[in-house]
């Protein structure tokens, strides 16, 4: 890579003060892209144009958003009914959300079929796990603001959890409620930390990126850039095909803001928080549901250990364990391509997954019970024994010598 | 190629929460066809009319709306002058005055749509304890929405035999647990419409629905309208995009 010359004396001036012009020549026209992307790898800067999207559109909820246990529903439809367009800054923050989750979601598990969270990449990928951590919880967070019965409810039962904690659990749950119940003062700090927590996002993608940058993308033959023939300039081959990409999205993205903007949402919702009646079905937002049946799985104690208390730890670990699967998988061959075993338990995670939301998204109650045991252990079993084993075992397929011999191959 | 963006577009559709079971052994309620469904619809306005003069009538002396204004009713193309006679049929207290004293005005286009009662304790006192919840939003916060609300007023009927039905509750088969606290309060010819059409239970439960229907989401034809452009203006641009990802990529292949 050549440092760029400028012409524009302007842009000359400032370059040879502070190289931004240089590192934007560097890192988003020149920066080498395997020439064999394929669209699963636009889920990624589709992730970062809907990260813009929700900070801009939080950015003026909060300029009429009032965060007070007796006012915050009401403020939500006033920007519903006499903001102008208001409506349609709180469909797409709302529905953004959960589109976030979407493209996050495919993002990662793209990352999982193909090996991209092995070495030399590993921690871009558990820089990753940390965003989606924190996504969650801005997220969570974002869900009480609206102070409605999900609101209240889902605050509620996620904060009791960290009652779970041995001796000091009862006061970090105060600590959490600056009170003795999810109340006003909880709603104040989740509003500073809603409000704060995108922004760190926003930092944390900048370190992803930068780690990415340093050791270029992978791509679907999961094998190594070897000479310049494998790659081609980010501008124009990739700003377009992103591009193309987001057009795609934003059509599915609008047909739900504009003609089911409450598709994701529960009714529930629509009815302001109250503190006396207790919701018949308490769910989480859809994309914490698989999480919440881990949660729910565990009904028995382990000698001295309480039931509760192990399911919040497993729910915690069923997140963590991603950060260390980058040493789990010890196959060299990093897409699935080429690993016929690998690839058949990637879908059946997948399925997984499906089946713990399904579970989550249904009352602890008869079959839901072992059908949700059943998917927890089999997600832990997953990655802690079937990912470690096929690594060890399986005899991956013949991997191309290089990415243009591949594709010169093909054409 | 498109498989990608395929599956995308499936994962939205799919993720919706699994819906949970319906509460407590209440009947499904009949899918209706409503002037407001689909990519097209709009609030019949005849029966929007016709539902605010049920609203009025019947259900306002229970149910507040407090997230609606009178004025709010000029986006379905009542007059100005309309309005400001709906609201002027309601007193409500306004000041302190430069007297330091509260009075009485009559309501003026801006006031919100006159609550029954002064709290929620003053309703409950009136109606055996229950409370008649605010119905700007009902539709969006119920399941089942518009054919709930529908279904739940028009369908009161006799207990079956050997039903226990406690004191001071009504039978209808759409409320969870088929115990509800209000009485059916729509009955034959509750009220006149000046336009003629019949009264019936039906009718009126239809109307209502349609007011009810606006009231949870005024903004709905303004939304659909924008709706269409945008995506019209989208499936351009994608389809330029794509001519031009194409162009731009025809040299590497
Ligand atoms: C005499 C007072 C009274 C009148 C008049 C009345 N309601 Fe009700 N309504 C109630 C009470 C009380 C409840 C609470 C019932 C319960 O929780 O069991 C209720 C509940 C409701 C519910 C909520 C049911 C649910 O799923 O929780 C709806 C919808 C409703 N009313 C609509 C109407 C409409 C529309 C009208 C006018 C046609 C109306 N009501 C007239 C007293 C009344
Ligand atoms: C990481 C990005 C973000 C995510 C995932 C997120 C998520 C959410 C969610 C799920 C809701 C509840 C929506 C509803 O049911 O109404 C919400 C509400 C809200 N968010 Fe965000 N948000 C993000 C960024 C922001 C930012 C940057 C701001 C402000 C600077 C903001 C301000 C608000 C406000 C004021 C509300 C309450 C109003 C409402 O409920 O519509 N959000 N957010």
């Amino acid at each position: 890579m050549t440092t760029p010359v400028w012409t524009n004396p302007v842009v000359r001036w400032i370059d040879t003060r502070l190289p931004i012009f240089t590192m934007m020549q560097h890192s988003a026209i020149d920066y080498p892209t395997p020439r064999n992307l394929n669209y699963w790898w636009s889920y990624g800067s589709l992730a970062g144009v809907v990260l813009i999207i929700m900070i801009a559109t939080g950015i003026v909820l909060a300029m009429y958003y009032t965060p007070h246990t007796t006012m915050a529903f009401d403020s939500v439809e006033r920007i519903m009914r006499d903001v102008n367009y208001g409506w349609l800054i709180r469909y797409v923050h709302m529905n953004g959300g959960s589109a976030f989750f979407i493209v996050v979601y495919i993002h990662l598990f793209r990352g999982l079929y193909y090996g991209s969270y092995k070495a030399p990449r590993e921690l871009l990928w558990m820089i990753g796990v940390i965003i989606l951590i924190t996504m969650m919880a801005t997220a969570f967070m974002g869900y009480v603001l609206p102070w409605g019965q999900m609101s209240f409810w889902g605050a509620t039962v996620i904060t009791n959890l960290f009652s779970a904690i041995p001796l000091v659990g009862d006061s970090i749950v105060a600590w959490l409620w600056g009170g003795f119940s999810v109340d006003n003062p909880t709603l104040n700090r989740f509003f500073s930390l809603h409000y704060l927590l995108p922004f760190v996002i926003f930092a944390l993608v900048f370190v992803h990126l930068w780690a990415l940058h340093t050791v270029k993308s992978n791509n679907p033959l999961g094998v190594d850039i070897k000479h310049p023939g494998d790659t081609v300039p980010f501008h124009p081959y990739y700003t377009i095909k992103d591009l193309f990409g987001v057009g795609v999205f934003m059509i599915v993205f609008m047909g739900f803001v504009f003609f089911a903007p409450n598709f994701f949402g529960e009714p529930d919702n629509y009815i302001p928080a109250n503190p006396m009646v207790t919701p018949p079905h308490i769910v989480p937002e859809w994309y914490l549901l698989p999480f919440y049946a881990i949660l729910r799985a565990i009904t028995f104690n382990i000698w001295f250990i309480p039931a509760k208390l192990i399911g919040v730890v497993a729910m915690f670990a069923s997140l963590f364990i991603l950060l260390l699967l980058p040493w789990l998988d010890r196959s060299k061959v990093r897409s699935a391509r080429y690993r016929p075993i690998h690839r058949q338990f990637f879908w059946i995670l997948v399925i997984d997954c499906f089946i713990l939301g399904y579970v989550g998204a249904n009352p602890p109650e008869g079959h839901f019970i072992p059908l949700g045991q059943a998917a927890t252990a089999y997600y832990f079993l997953h990655f802690l024994v079937v990912i470690p084993l096929i690594s060890l075992f399986e005899r991956p397929r013949a991997v191309p010598e290089s990415i243009s011999a591949a594709v010169l191959k093909g054409s | 190629m498109h498989k990608s963006l395929l599956a995308a577009a499936l994962a939205f559709l799919l993720a919706a929460p699994a819906a949970p079971a319906t509460a407590a052994g209440a009947a499904k309620p009949p899918e209706q066809a409503w002037s407001f469904d689909g990519v097209f619809g709009t609030f019949d306005r005849a029966s929007l009319r016709r539902g605010l003069i049920v609203y009025r009538q019947v259900c306002s002396s229970c149910h507040s709306l407090s997230l609606v204004a009178y004025r709010h009713l000029a986006g379905v193309n009542f007059s100005a002058d309309e309005i400001k006679a709906i609201a002027a049929t309601v007193e409500v207290t306004d000041g302190p005055n430069d007297q330091g004293e509260m009075f009485q005005r009559p309501g003026r286009p801006a006031d919100k749509f006159k609550a029954p009662f002064a709290n929620e304790n003053a309703a409950r006192a009136a109606n055996n304890g229950a409370h008649p919840p605010d119905l700007s939003l009902m539709i969006k916060a119920r399941k089942g929405g518009a054919n709930y609300v529908h279904a739940l007023l028009a369908g009161y009927k006799d207990p079956p035999a050997g039903f226990q039905l406690t004191d001071g509750m009504s039978y209808n088969t759409h409320f969870p647990g088929q115990q509800i606290a209000m009485g059916a309060p729509l009955n034959e010819g509750s009220v006149d419409y000046p336009d003629g059409t019949k009264a019936s239970v039906e009718q009126m439960a239809r109307d209502v629905t349609t007011f009810l229907a606006w009231t949870a989401e005024p903004e709905m034809e303004a939304r659909k309208r924008l709706g269409l452009k945008v995506l019209l203006f989208l499936l351009v641009l994608t389809g330029m995009l794509y001519a031009l990802k194409r162009m731009i990529w025809s040299d590497l292949h």
